[in-house]
């Protein structure tokens, strides 16, 4: 337990501490590093022009910290890509990426095509869906990666856990946090069970750390990341930044029913390729959920399989893209 | 440019000015993001009347940031800084009004697509929040330095009960001379006021007394009461000239339950004027109307003032206002010439030349779905940019 206090007060922070973005610019230069913010999307068309307005206007033109805007599109149907071109980001659908390797549907696809697509060093992902957007989002995530080395990947969160003038009280992550993914993580994982909200949708990783790691494309991706970057690297390379209130849509109970088959699926699958877990029997990919129609129960059924993609370093377009042999 | 005419640097006459605009429209466009984020920042903070510290807050933190002079607050929580200018020998007041209608359990979210910004106070007055907060970084990309200081006043407790407190508090205990002043309001584009009218507001509560016999008969409870008081307020005689109007702004009364007897009733209105004495015998009248009535009714009827303009402002004719209409004309705006009953009677109490003009077209004002529209907000820009260049120029000095 000591470990894990230890690792609180240590790689936890808040955004204010690196709100002087003058410093962090200067840190930037003096590590001749470029930053690249990823915005994965389906149907924002609601949200998208406000991130990217915002994120324009303070950390590129005002404060040169980052160097590119880039939303990847899983297809959308409403106006988010016309949305996002329309203030200035560069605009790319998911399935013209790496069009060799072939198109997946789910988020994960958007963060792991990101990576061939971008150009920076220290990738920042944004969701799209945040009402209350302010420039800390980004910032706030980068900080610890510029003023500390062993820093890989940095986790959002949306509140203080620290004390109060009540004294201590009680913080967490949602539904899914904290009745699966948390209960999960301290079976089996304990010291990510610091993670105090471990599938928060924002985080900054280094590209070195990043185009080593395999890439779950829906539910799991989150979840998956942190297990293997742990076994990697250790919680050193792990940090958590409080970005203070967001805002978003509320998801149904039955969606998040969904999230968390998903990513029961991946965790199952890593404990087992980690041996932790032995003959894990083939896992069904159906999950069944149910609605009444006049007193008649009726199932409803989603298929819902947990693909993969390969850590990004083993795609030979982007071994070429980037130099490497 | 003229040389020589004066100690002035930028001795711009007003043909020479309009001659740029199409080209800093161009300009204008290149800082749409900042101007948008200034806009979003702010506006997503609540700040109903008196309760504006949080916006103000960030206000200052954006002053500061552009290096502004004297960036402070004062005991009524407005927001100010000065702009240096090269010669720094005069002064122009720029104003917007930090308070909203909205209090703060209304999701200030505003939503941004590629033509509009929609969401509570985005045009009032959001947008000309944002516009004196991203001034100082628009003049520098239109390479535009003044001779004149400017001065960026984010004015609070403006609306209503706030009566223009922060204006007023501001213009009464400044020493720093002031040649003109300009009030920025998000919309309409093409406003163009330099008069105030006369105007009282005003609110009457009548409240039934606790030992009301409920067992009379007949018509009963506050709002017959406020009935009886409005067909009275109409029965005053309202003369065609000086042109004279009284509105009913609002009436409050009842808990939509059929079984209550309602105890109180609040009427709001206002009356308006081009005679400070017309507004004050109508005032007299609904004084005495409200006074028989609480008599004959038994019902407690009475009348509290929230605020009062006097008439004034500056001639149609004054340079000031002749080049805001040769700026508009130039740049295809129609002039909307109206009477203003907001900040310009500050100015006027203080014998200031100043106007209040529009920046973009709005649509659905004093709803939450409020919108306003992108693309017209750097014609607004522009204008606003022209105007303070003929002031900076010494083209709106009355001479007379």
């Amino acid at each position: 337990m000591s470990t894990i206090n230890k690792w609180l007060k240590e790689n936890t922070f808040h955004h204010s501490k690196f709100q002087n973005i003058n410093d962090l610019i200067k840190e930037k230069e003096k590590q001749e590093l470029s930053i690249s913010l990823c915005i994965p999307t389906l149907n924002e068309e609601k949200t998208i022009g406000k991130e990217i307005v915002i994120f324009k206007s303070e950390l590129i033109t005002k404060y040169p910290l980052l160097d590119e805007i880039t939303v990847i599109d899983s297809g959308s149907t409403d106006n988010t890509r016309d949305v996002a071109g329309s203030f200035g980001a560069d605009v790319y659908l998911a399935k013209e990426i790496l069009p060799e390797v072939g198109a997946k549907k789910g988020k994960g696809e958007n963060l792991w095509k990101a990576i061939y697509q971008l150009k920076g060093d220290i990738i920042v992902y944004i969701d799209a869906d945040i009402k209350n957007i302010h420039p800390r989002f980004v910032y706030g995530l980068i900080g610890p990666l510029l003023y500390r080395k062993t820093i890989q990947y940095v986790k959002a969160f949306y509140e203080r856990p620290l004390t109060t003038s009540h004294g201590v009280r009680p913080s967490g992550g949602g539904r899914v946090t904290e009745i699966l993914v948390r209960p999960l993580f301290s079976l089996f994982f304990p010291e990510l069970s610091a993670l105090i909200q471990p599938l928060s949708g924002e985080y900054a990783v280094r590209r070195s750390l990043l185009e080593k790691i395999p890439f779950p494309i829906g539910y799991g991706v989150e979840t998956s990341h942190l297990i293997d970057v742990y076994n990697m690297l250790g919680m050193e390379a792990i940090a958590q930044t409080d970005l203070d209130q967001r805002v978003h849509r509320n998801q149904q109970t039955r969606d998040l029913g969904r999230m968390a088959f998903g990513i029961l699926q991946t965790v199952l699958s890593r404990m087992n390729s980690l041996g932790i877990i032995s003959e894990l029997p083939a896992l069904n990919h159906t999950l069944r959920q149910f609605q009444t129609d006049d007193n008649i129960f009726e199932t409803v059924e989603h298929n819902i399989l947990e693909e993969e993609r390969p850590p990004m370093i083993e795609i030979p377009a982007y071994r070429k893209k980037m130099g490497y042999n | 440019m003229q040389a020589g005419s004066s100690m002035k640097k930028n001795v711009w006459n007003l043909d020479e000015i309009i001659e740029k605009l199409p080209g800093y429209i161009e300009k204008l466009k290149e800082v749409s993001e900042v101007l948008l984020s200034n806009l979003i920042m702010a506006g997503e903070i609540p700040a109903p009347t008196f309760r504006e510290s949080k916006r103000v807050e960030f206000i200052l933190d954006r002053f500061t940031e552009a290096e502004l002079q004297n960036s402070s607050t004062d005991e009524v929580g407005n927001a100010v800084a000065i702009l240096p200018g090269t010669e720094g020998k005069e002064n122009i007041l720029i104003v917007a009004h930090t308070d909203t209608l909205y209090s703060e359990k209304v999701d200030h979210t505003l939503t941004i697509q590629p033509n509009f910004v929609i969401g509570p106070g985005v045009g009032d007055n959001s947008l000309g929040l944002a516009v004196i907060m991203t001034l100082p970084f628009i003049l520098e990309h239109l390479g535009i330095t003044l001779d004149s200081n400017l001065i960026l006043l984010a004015a609070s407790r403006s609306l209503g009960r706030g009566d223009l407190e922060g204006l007023r508090f501001f213009l009464s205990n400044t020493d720093i001379p002031i040649i003109a002043g300009v009030s920025i309001e998000g919309v309409q584009l093409g406003r163009l006021s330099y008069s105030s009218i006369g105007m009282i507001r005003g609110e009457i509560s009548c409240t039934v007394p606790e030992e009301y016999d409920w067992s009379r008969f007949g018509s009963v409870g506050s709002i017959v009461t406020i009935n009886e008081v409005i067909n009275q307020i109409l029965e005053i005689p309202i003369p065609k000239r000086p042109k004279t109007t009284i509105v009913f702004n609002s009436i409050e009364s009842g808990t939509g339950k059929f079984s209550r007897i309602p105890k109180s009733a609040f009427l709001r209105f206002e009356i308006r004027s081009e005679s400070d004495d017309m507004v004050h015998e109508i005032y007299q009248r609904i004084e005495d109307i409200t006074a028989d009535i609480s008599y004959r009714s038994g019902d407690e009827v009475s009348l509290t003032i929230y605020s009062k303009r006097r008439p004034g402002g500056i001639e149609f004719s004054h340079p000031l206002t002749r080049n805001v209409r040769s700026i508009m004309r130039s740049l295809r705006i129609k002039p909307r010439i109206s009477p203003s009953t907001s900040e310009l009677s500050a100015f006027i109490d203080q014998k200031i030349p100043a106007i209040t003009l529009g920046i973009t077209k709005g649509d659905r004002l004093d709803d939450d779905r409020e919108s306003i529209e992108i693309e017209p907000i750097f014609t607004g820009l522009a204008q606003l940019v022209a105007l303070l260049l003929a002031i900076d120029g010494g083209q709106c000095v009355d001479n007379k």
